[in-house]
């Protein structure tokens, strides 16, 4: 889902960079509050970032003949609150950028948009939505990581083809190309990623009693049986 | 009847590698490039005046750099994933075995 260095006219560039930037600034304060409240937590957040630092590197083949990666932070978004999975998705897709020619400096804003911010919060929503439709907790924690990874991706599609209409057809003939792209070939990998995520999640419950008891993804006590 | 927890984690195990390798077995002749680069293509017949004004800071100087870059960063994540797991095991255990001799 990286844009590529210099592939976002200025324009678009600037304004998803300040839109990301405004998001940023309230995820690192939701993210110091978290941890300030609950010290406890500071290694499940650890574990929240590794799992989207080793996702996004694991560049996987698809269906489509081509290769994408999941993104990891739908898990951090379940335990954490989405705010405070911006600034994991800031330092992932900065490393990237720096060191990896994986995305860029200029696209930075958008892929945070899309992959810390759009990612994280359609994680948690559909989550919520999942938990009160009375899902059990493994059912409701798939669908949110693997919803989220998907939103990810039909975000980027979304900012392409807004950047780049097609001549003939328009946005629409664009997003309809970006889509077949990004979103076709992140379908069987979000699945992926959604299963990886109950089973990280189920780890976290069967070993850490005290430190979840703040995490939204536990608030939720549906029909788990173990 | 409902799985128990332990078989539904190997279910969801296989599940995970059969999600990964098949692709390689469908899509058999394909090239396997990656998402990005295709977008970069698709951008250049949508547009093909455009022309990137910015270009990476820095490059890995080959694809084998960047192969050893990718693996540093899944290295770090999953060497901290695996530090907690192992952490926690240990935990569990020395737990149990308090709780054994508490008893006993």
């Amino acid at each position: 889902m990286h844009i590529m260095e210099g592939f976002l006219p200025p324009a678009h560039a600037l304004g998803w960079s300040a839109v990301s930037a405004c998001f940023l600034a309230a995820g690192l304060r939701a993210m110091a509050r978290d941890l300030r409240q609950h010290p406890e937590r500071r290694m499940l957040f650890g574990v929240a970032a590794a799992f989207a630092f080793l996702l996004s590197a694991l560049k996987l083949p698809s269906v489509t003949g081509s290769c994408s990666h999941p993104t990891g932070v739908g898990l951090g978004a379940l335990l954490f609150g989405p705010a405070a999975m911006v600034p994991v998705g800031f330092v992932v897709l900065l490393f990237q950028a720096l060191l990896l020619a994986h995305g860029g400096v200029t696209t930075l804003g958008a892929n945070i948009f899309s992959m810390a911010v759009v990612g994280p919060f359609v994680a948690y929503g559909v989550f919520r939505a999942a938990a009160a439709l009375g899902m059990s907790r493994s059912a409701a924690v798939f669908a949110a990581a693997c919803l989220g990874d998907l939103a990810t991706y039909a975000t980027t599609s979304l900012q392409l083809a807004w950047a780049f209409p097609d001549p003939v057809g328009g946005m629409a003939a664009s997003l309809a190309r970006f889509a077949g792209i990004f979103a076709l070939t992140q379908v069987p990998i979000a699945i992926s990623e959604g299963l990886l995520t109950v089973l990280v999640v189920n780890a976290i419950a069967r070993f850490h009693g005290h430190e979840q008891q703040a995490a939204p993804v536990f608030a939720h006590r549906g029909r788990e049986r173990t | 009847m409902r799985l128990k927890i332990k078989a539904r984690t190997w279910l969801a195990w296989i599940a995970i590698v059969l999600l990964t390798v098949l692709p390689l077995w469908l899509a058999g002749g394909a090239a396997f490039g990656g998402a990005d680069d295709l977008a970069r293509e698709a951008i250049g017949t949508i547009a093909p005046g455009y022309a990137p004004w910015f270009s990476p800071v820095f490059e890995p100087a080959s694809g084998e750099i960047a192969s050893l870059l990718f693996a540093l960063q899944a290295a770090l994540g999953a060497g901290v994933i695996g530090y907690w797991l192992g952490l926690s095991v240990g935990r569990e255990r020395a737990r149990a075995a308090a709780g054994k001799s508490d008893a006993g």
